[in-house]
C-alpha cells in the first residue's frame, strides 16, 4: 500500500511538471509572436522592458484562465491593434497579405509551364 | 504588340515600387498603437493605493460624469512635468481625476504626492503593470478621458497645454 502511495505521489509530481512545461512552451511561443511596443524590433520574449515583463505576466494569466493561443492573440489585438502580432491573423484586412505570395507563385508557375510546353512543341 | 507590352509593364511596376518606397521615406518608423477609443471602461477588480481595499473599476467611473484616468509613477520623469497640469485640472468641478500608480514603490509614490501635491480623487494601485495592459496602455504617462463609462479620448505621453484645452472643450 505504501509503495502504491509513493508511486501515486511521484506520478502526480511528474504530471504537474509536464503540465507546467507545456504552459511554458505555449507562453514562449506566444511571447515570441508579440511585438514589444517600447523597444520596437524586439519581440516581447526578447525584451526586458517594463511593458514586456507585464505582458509576459498577462500571457501567463490568460493561459492559466484556459484561453487558447488564438484567443490570447485576439485579446492583444483588441487592445493594441494588429501591429502587435508578428504573424497577422487571417481576416478580411489581411487576405491580400497572405494570398499575394501564393498568387505570385501560381502566376509564375503558369508562365514557366507555358514557356516549357511551348518549347516542347 | 507583345514586344511593346513587356517594357511597358516593367516600367509600370517600377513606377509603382518607386511611389511606395518614396512615400515610405516620409513615414515614421516608430509605431504608435491605434488609439482604441469609444471602448467601454474595462471591468476589473483592482486595489486602491491608500486604503488597500479592492473595488471594481465600474464602481469608480460613474455614468454622466467626466473622468480623467492618469497613469503615473514616481520614477517617471515626464510625470513630474505634467503634474502641475493635473493639479490645475483637479480644480475643475466637472472633471474627476483618477490616478493609476504604475509599477511603483509605495513609499516613493507617497513621497512624490507629498512633495508635488495629490491631484487624484482615487488611485488604483497597479504593482505588476497588468491593469494598464487591460486599458491598452503601454507606458507612463498616459491619460484617458472617460464619459458615461466610455473612453472618449486617449493621450499618450505627458499632458500639455493643447491637450488641456481639448479636455476643457470636451467637459464644457
Amino acid at each position: 500500500m505504501k509503495i502504491l502511495k509513493l508511486f501515486l505521489i511521484i506520478f502526480l509530481i511528474f504530471s504537474i511538471n509536464a503540465l507546467k512545461a507545456d504552459n511554458e512552451v505555449i507562453k514562449n511561443k506566444i511571447t515570441k509572436n508579440l511585438r514589444c511596443l517600447i523597444c520596437q524590433g524586439q519581440s516581447v520574449y526578447d525584451s526586458d522592458s517594463e511593458f514586456a515583463n507585464s505582458l509576459k505576466i498577462v500571457v501567463d494569466n490568460k493561459i492559466n484562465e484556459g484561453l487558447s493561443e488564438k484567443q490570447i492573440y485576439s485579446y492583444f489585438q483588441s487592445k493594441y491593434g494588429e501591429w502587435i502580432l508578428y504573424d497577422p491573423l487571417f481576416n478580411k484586412n489581411t487576405y491580400f497579405l497572405w494570398l499575394l505570395p501564393l498568387l505570385i507563385f501560381f502566376i509564375g508557375g503558369a508562365i514557366i509551364f507555358n514557356k516549357f510546353v511551348k518549347k516542347q512543341k | 504588340m507583345k514586344n511593346k507590352l513587356l517594357p511597358l509593364s516593367i516600367t509600370f511596376i517600377f513606377i509603382i515600387i518607386f511611389i511606395v518606397f518614396y512615400k515610405g521615406l516620409k513615414d515614421t518608423n516608430v509605431y504608435t498603437p491605434e488609439s482604441k477609443i469609444n471602448n467601454e471602461v474595462p471591468s476589473l477588480v483592482v486595489d486602491l493605493f491608500d486604503t488597500g481595499k479592492t473595488v471594481n473599476t465600474k464602481d469608480i467611473f460613474q455614468s454622466d460624469k467626466f473622468y480623467l484616468l492618469n497613469i503615473w509613477s514616481s520614477w517617471c520623469v515626464p510625470c513630474k512635468e505634467e503634474h502641475p497640469i493635473l493639479m490645475e485640472l483637479r480644480n475643475n468641478d466637472r472633471l474627476k481625476v483618477i490616478g493609476m500608480n504604475y509599477k511603483d514603490n509605495k513609499d516613493n509614490a507617497k513621497n512624490f504626492l507629498e512633495k508635488l501635491g495629490n491631484p487624484y480623487e482615487k488611485i488604483i494601485f497597479d504593482s505588476k503593470g497588468t491593469i494598464a495592459i487591460e486599458w491598452g496602455a503601454y507606458g507612463v504617462p498616459e491619460s484617458f478621458l472617460i464619459y458615461n463609462n466610455v473612453i472618449i479620448r486617449k493621450y499618450i505621453g505627458p499632458l500639455n497645454k493643447v491637450s488641456v484645452e481639448e479636455i476643457k472643450s470636451y467637459i464644457k
